[in-house]
């Protein structure tokens, strides 16, 4: 059997130097799943700098304004007609009062500038300026009364027609069939930033302000939702994180084998893998319908979200506790410690780094979620009183940094969609910080056996 | 033990914030995504020019609003709801059932629908409802019979329109502004067809005739859009030949962008849809639960404040935003001064 084979077909000569067609086809076979794989990681870096571009590019225009110099004649005839400078009586004159006395301030500005234009009073300045000057006006003179009579210098913000012609998203093609802004006003704004009256700068308001109207995308900011994620991101930490690393101690360290814990444990994995947006239908039930606590406040989004967030840090906690070794469990109880003196003296701290860095990606993904917000009342026009202190803080209606830009998505006025990628951007920023700190968390402190 | 503690306390913390919120101090609205930017425009300038904390307004569409409207009376329920259609019967029954008895109905302007695709797109400039029923219908009348929609591009009913693929984005079921379009748009061009008068020769009672003529084709040339007109507004810009069904206001400031063609002839502008020219308008409204005034701080002051001339009249913001002011404004302010509750002058 054995000649008859090696006489039929004579075994095909090998060389150690040159490579035989087997070996070949072996090699080019490895050589083309590392290119598959270069192939693959290649997609994935240049769809993220698709991404980045054009988050970058599409946003960072809103963290700059257009803002207007103008001084404005408080006039005492119109803000103060009985001459007593009373705040109380004041507070009568409406913003609409204010209205007109920047629109002249602005169009006698123009006329001293010797600037040549079309328009022929006050009225007609009314589409370069923002609707939120008459507000910021009205504040400073009831805060300070003794101002009527005087002529102050207001740093207002332009509408944001003009934000946009400066930025180049509004261009004189694109008004043409626009009824908020002429050409006419656009020559105005040339000629008013020639000389710096009219000017782009830094928008700290982005960061700080709170949301704002559809007819004034040029006032709107993050800073009241985004104290609205923090309040909720304290709700999820201080019941997410006890909650999850208590059960999960008990799971791993002390409960039995058994069909119930199994069970236990198979749910745990599902409710990971449920879509946030039920979580939401469950709060909405059992938080606001049943325990009739506050809509649209943090407290009820934290609650839900942590309700989200707790298979998470449940799941990480357990496999960290996992990793460490029994031995350490064995020595503690060999010198005599108790069960729960093993867990929490020797266990425990050395599970810690992987724990917080499970907390910290679940707490990165509670606040990046809309889905649950929507269905407790956390998305609309909510985010616009900063909260009086601790406890209106977690009470008092508020939205949060991803529902925000979701309902600046939305919005009718082209200006709203360069604050929503602003939004983004910022979103994107606290989500690395996060993610810096779970790894540098995890490189420090991290223990391999 | 120290996380149980702690988890303890912060469920009590929870507790104890939960009844310290019992009084709660700002209005809360929610509803129609069409009236939403109006009412955050009225809330913000009640925010800065009264002394109560801005109103938070979200939104969900009429139905959504009027449901929650509607579920009882109450701190945890809101205060008013938007709505881009007037309350339905059914609707009025709900809130009676759940204890909301006095309801006062405020209309604060109208609202025109449009019909808008790509700037730079097929010639979509003039419609009659008629080509609208032709081209979205799920039957039409086709040599006096009714079958089945067979027209795939516009031309095959109409020479006068371009001659591409149909491509409609109208808004779902939830939305105020699909009951309008059905009604002002579909039946109308149901009625214009023969289509209507067709099926009742056919056998069907009037009610069902209409049913029919209401009923949009599912084989993919209209697509219903649940979301927002932002997502109405993405459709037409990645689809030249699309047509979307658009709020005037949301077109005005997105003239950039979109075309408007007429309907019957008639451009929409807020002054025709002002002197009932413009065929597809419809009134907006918002509902107020009477038993919260004087419990909820500010309410009627917010009530009042919108229906102001200074806000909802020719001039004011609201309809610089592309609302259409109500000629009988005057009687809509009284209504709310007086607080003029639904039912009680029939």
């Amino acid at each position: 059997m054995t000649d008859a084979t090696s006489q039929g077909a004579a075994r095909p000569r090998t060389s150690l130097t040159a490579a035989d067609k087997r070996t070949q086809r072996r090699n080019a076979a490895e050589k083309r799943f590392r290119l598959y794989g270069l192939a693959a990681i290649g997609a994935g870096m240049f769809f993220l700098v698709v991404l980045l571009s054009s988050i970058i590019g599409n946003g960072i225009g809103a963290f700059q304004q257009t803002f207007i110099e103008v001084p404005v004649y408080l006039d005492p005839a119109k803000l103060d007609k009985n001459g007593n400078r009373d705040p109380a009586e004041m507070a009568k004159v409406s913003t609409f009062g204010y209205n007109p006395l920047i629109q002249d301030s602005l169009y006698q500005l123009v006329q001293d500038k010797g600037i040549a234009t079309e328009y022929e009073d006050g009225g007609d300045m009314k589409a370069l300026i923002s609707a939120s000057a008459a507000a910021q006006l009205r504040d400073r003179v009831l805060a300070n009364p003794d101002l009527v009579g005087e002529t102050v210098e207001f740093e207002i913000l332009a509408a944001s027609r003009v934000d946009g012609y400066l930025k180049d998203r509004v261009t004189r093609d694109s008004i043409t069939e626009d009824k908020n802004i002429d050409a006419g006003h656009l020559d105005l704004v040339d000629a008013l930033l020639e000389d710096g009256t009219v000017h782009k700068s830094f928008n700290l308001a982005f960061i700080t302000g709170s949301d704002a109207s559809e007819s004034r995308p040029e006032q709107a900011g993050l800073g009241v939702s985004m104290l609205g994620s923090l309040f909720m991101m304290l709700v999820v930490l201080f019941l997410a994180l006890p909650i999850g690393v208590a059960a999960s101690i008990y799971l791993e360290e002390f409960a039995p084998q058994n069909k119930f814990t199994d069970f236990i444990e198979v749910n745990i994995s599902n409710l990971a893998a449920v879509p946030s947006i039920v979580f939401g239908i469950l709060g909405l039930a059992a938080f606001i319908q049943f325990a009739h606590l506050p809509q649209s406040a943090p407290l009820v989004g934290g609650l839900t979200l942590t309700l989200m967030t707790l298979p998470t840090i449940v799941i990480s906690t357990r496999a960290s506790l996992k990793a460490v070794p029994p031995s350490i469990r064995d020595a503690a109880l060999g010198v005599g410690a108790s069960k729960m003196q093993s867990v929490f003296h020797h266990v425990l701290p050395l599970a810690m780094p992987g724990i917080l860095t499970g907390t910290i990606i679940g707490l990165a993904q509670a606040l990046g979620e809309t889905a649950p917000l929507l269905l407790i009342g956390m998305v609309g026009y909510i985010a616009t009183n900063y909260p009086d202190g601790i406890i209106s803080g977690f009470m008092s209606p508020n939205s949060a940094m991803p529902a925000q830009i979701y309902e600046w998505a939305k919005r009718a006025d082209p200006a709203y969609y360069e604050r929503a990628w602003g939004g983004i951007i910022i979103l994107l920023v606290f989500l690395l910080v996060m993610n810096v700190i779970a790894i540098v968390l995890r490189r420090k402190f991290e223990r391999r056996w | 033990m120290q996380s149980v503690k702690l988890a303890a306390s912060a469920l009590a913390i929870a507790a104890v914030s939960a009844s310290a919120a019992a009084a709660r101090d700002n209005v809360q609205v929610a509803g129609s995504s069409t009236v939403l930017p109006y009412a955050s425009i009225v809330a913000e300038a009640f925010g800065e020019n009264f002394d109560f904390p801005t109103p938070v307004v979200e939104s969900g569409g009429s139905s959504a609003g009027l449901k929650r409207f509607c579920e009882g009376v109450g701190e945890n329920t809101i205060d008013i709801a938007n709505a881009s259609r007037a309350i339905r019967e059914k609707e009025i029954k709900a809130c009676a059932d759940a204890g909301v008895t006095d309801i006062i109905e405020v209309r604060i302007g109208y609202d025109g629908i449009v019909f808008a695709s790509q700037k730079t797109g097929p010639e979509f400039t003039a419609f009659e409802p008629a080509d609208i029923y032709n081209a979205l219908a799920a039957e039409v009348l086709v040599d006096g019979e009714m079958t089945a929609n067979p027209y795939t591009t516009w031309a095959e009913f109409n020479g006068d329109l371009p001659d591409v693929e149909i491509a409609a984005f109208i808004p779902g079921t939830k939305h105020g502004t699909r009951e309008v379009f059905e009604e002002k748009v579909l039946l109308q061009g149901c009625e214009d067809t023969g289509a209507m008068e067709a099926m009742m020769a056919g056998g069907m009672s009037e009610d069902d005739a209409e049913g029919a003529c209401m009923a949009v084709r599912t084989d993919g040339k209209s697509v219903d859009i649940d979301g927002d007109y932002t997502e109405t507004l993405a459709r037409i810009d990645s689809n030249p030949n699309g047509i979307g069904v658009f709020g005037l206001a949301f077109y005005e400031n997105n003239t950039d962008k979109l075309k408007v063609a007429t309907m019957g002839g008639v451009q929409p502008t807020t002054e025709s849809i002002a002197a009932g020219e413009y065929p597809v308008s419809r009134p907006l409204f918002f509902y107020i639960k009477k038993a919260h005034i004087g419990v909820i701080p500010g309410l009627k002051e917010y009530a009042e404040f919108f229906v102001a001339d200074e806000i909802a009249g020719p001039d004011g913001p609201l309809a610089n935003y592309g609302l259409v002011s109500d000629p009988e404004l005057a009687e809509t302010q009284s209504k709310v001064a007086d607080e003029e509750v639904m039912g009680s002058n029939m």
